[in-house]
């Protein structure tokens, strides 16, 4: 889930819908010229070991590694960006660290953070719609009673 | 002991052209995408990221494709992939009671909080052929009722066209469906009728079988790594065989949901938890009768799985084989094979399975002659004894 919370910054909310965006998405945000960066760290494809609880709530326990692409930026401004995705796509990573160096020094009402904003609103609409397929599809059980 | 020969060159540098030839196949039909095995073999590449122990739908459809479908070679290529990348850290434990629900069925209770949803499920299908897949012509069985085994409701469905099957009803405007879903073993737990499921003191680190060999007896998050990395159908015949009375459990289905759940992890340079998207995963809660002991009053116990994609026959699988390996909590027997952890976790991996069964079609060629030899002289040592001895009784002796 990847809506605003109570226990969640803004720049873990936008980080979050960077994540999930697709290179297009992220490439329009950012428009045709690239700000001026320096790669820190290059964009590096690793695991992430991924852990769940027994029961759900229990013992942790290891479940598999997924794949995750980061990328460190700093802009020429000196802001420091990062970028941490599932997946493997180096070019995202570094167009979302640039991002994500970008959206720190934006108000909130600048037409960046509103772009993150609305492509949030079209993560949340997918996501909303994806639920009410599954909507369809709730059923009543009736229980037959033999020999009444 | 294994003597390895050399030479061959030749003969395996020709044996990659004909496989690369076999994989395609015919060259009059057009050639699959990784993109369309992704998107079309979904459940296939579920299984490859479970037993290659690697979440990544791309990497599974790319190892499906060179593995010409061969599940286990392509979970081969999975792990043999994962080796070469270095390790970021662990997630946050996922919170699958936060997961995005596709599907959430329960065989225990029928009106339970958020309701039953089938989502997509083969479960009520009729298992005929959809032509329609051949012959993209044809009208597809898969949508509404078949006319030939849904009676009435079937048979006054034939619409203009001929075509006897019935529309859902549905016109895609429903409600979406609770934010908050319960897990029903909690509300159970709610009565105190179910073993608690609570992290030990100080929740420590989970174990991993990947970096530590592993010791027995086998704790919990052992044992469950093992599994979620395990052969599908290995842990489907041991469940089997626990509900068939090798392991005396006839659990319930408590729950299975299928669903996407966000991944978090903190890196060190953060020192925040970041969002690094969703994953599908598909959870089974069983819930097992238990009569209680000397320190323990009757109550219900868990099993659980957990799998990558919609895998729910290896959800299910793992959650009664979990069960059937806690024998030894509640000072149950161990007679069965379902409830040896030993036996389970030495077997349950295809791929070190696949290794050691597959590498006697190699060349075994100085332990066979060794073995030749042998027997030669053992037959020519009892031929000269028995010349020797031509009134003994060489039956008894057999």
């Amino acid at each position: 889930m990847s809506a605003v919370t109570a226990d969640k910054t803004e720049r873990q909310h936008w980080m979050a819908v960077l994540a999930r965006a697709s290179r297009p998405d992220i490439a329009t945000l950012i428009g045709p010229s690239i700000p001026d960066h320096e790669v820190l760290k290059a964009p590096e494809t690793g695991t992430v070991m991924v852990e769940g609880r027994a029961g759900g709530a229990g013992r942790r326990f290891n479940l598999g590694e997924a794949t995750v692409t980061r990328c460190v930026v700093r802009l020429a401004d000196g802001m420091i960006g990062f970028s941490y995705a599932l997946g493997r796509d180096a070019g995202k990573a570094r167009l979302a660290a640039i991002l994500d160096a970008r959206l720190q020094r934006e108000e909130a009402t600048s037409p960046l953070r509103r772009a993150v904003d609305d492509l949030a609103a079209r993560q949340s609409a997918a996501r909303e719609l994806a639920s009410r397929k599954a909507a369809a599809t709730k059923v009543d059980f009736f229980t037959l009673v033999r020999g009444a | 002991m294994y003597v390895a020969v050399k030479g061959g060159e030749a003969a395996i540098l020709a044996t990659h052209e004909r496989v690369a030839e076999a994989r395609r196949g015919d060259a009059a039909v057009p050639e699959i995408s990784v993109a369309q095995i992704r998107e079309q073999q979904a459940l296939a590449c579920a299984r490859v990221m479970n037993e290659g122990s690697l979440y990544d739908a791309d990497l599974a459809a790319l190892a499906l494709k060179q593995a010409q479908g061969d599940v286990i070679e392509a979970a081969f290529l999975m792990r043999a992939y994962r080796t070469t990348l270095p390790r970021f850290g662990s997630s946050e434990p996922l919170d699958t009671a936060k997961m995005a629900i596709r599907r959430r069925v329960s065989a225990t209770y029928k009106d339970l909080p958020g309701g039953q949803v089938l989502g997509p499920t083969y479960d009520y299908t009729h298992r005929l052929f959809d032509f329609a897949l051949m012959d993209e012509g044809a009208p597809s069985v898969m949508v509404g009722p078949d006319p030939t085994t849904s009676g009435r409701e079937g048979a006054s469905g034939a619409n203009a066209s001929g075509v006897a099957r019935v529309e859902p009803e549905h016109d895609g405007l429903h409600a979406p469906l609770d934010a908050h879903m319960p897990r029903v073993p909690d509300i159970l737990g709610a009565e105190g009728l179910m073993e608690p499921e609570i992290a030990p003191e100080g929740d420590p680190r989970p174990f991993d079988l990947t970096r530590e060999p592993v010791s027995f007896p086998a704790d919990r998050d052992v044992r469950l790594q093992a599994m979620a990395r395990g052969d599908e159908g290995f842990l489907l015949g041991l469940g089997y065989s626990v509900q068939r009375g090798f392991g005396g459990n006839h659990p319930f289905v408590g729950e299975i949901r299928v669903g996407e759940v966000s991944v978090e992890f903190v890196p060190e340079e953060l020192g925040f938890a970041v969002d690094l998207g969703e994953i599908t995963l598909t959870e089974c809660q069983m819930v097992n009768q238990f009569a209680g002991s000397k320190d323990v009053p009757p109550q219900f116990t868990r099993g659980y799985g957990l799998a990558f994609g919609h895998s729910e026959r290896k959800a299910m699988s793992m959650s009664l084989v979990d069960r059937a390996l806690k024998a030894r909590e509640f000072g149950e027997a161990a007679e069965y094979p379902a409830q040896q952890d030993e036996f389970v976790l030495y077997h349950s991996d295809n791929v070190e399975a696949a290794g050691f069964v597959e590498h006697l079609k190699l060349p075994h060629y100085v332990d066979f002659q060794g073995e030749l030899e042998l027997i030669r002289r053992i037959r020519r040592e009892r031929e000269a004894r028995l010349a020797a001895e031509p009134e003994t009784l060489p039956e008894a002796a057999e």
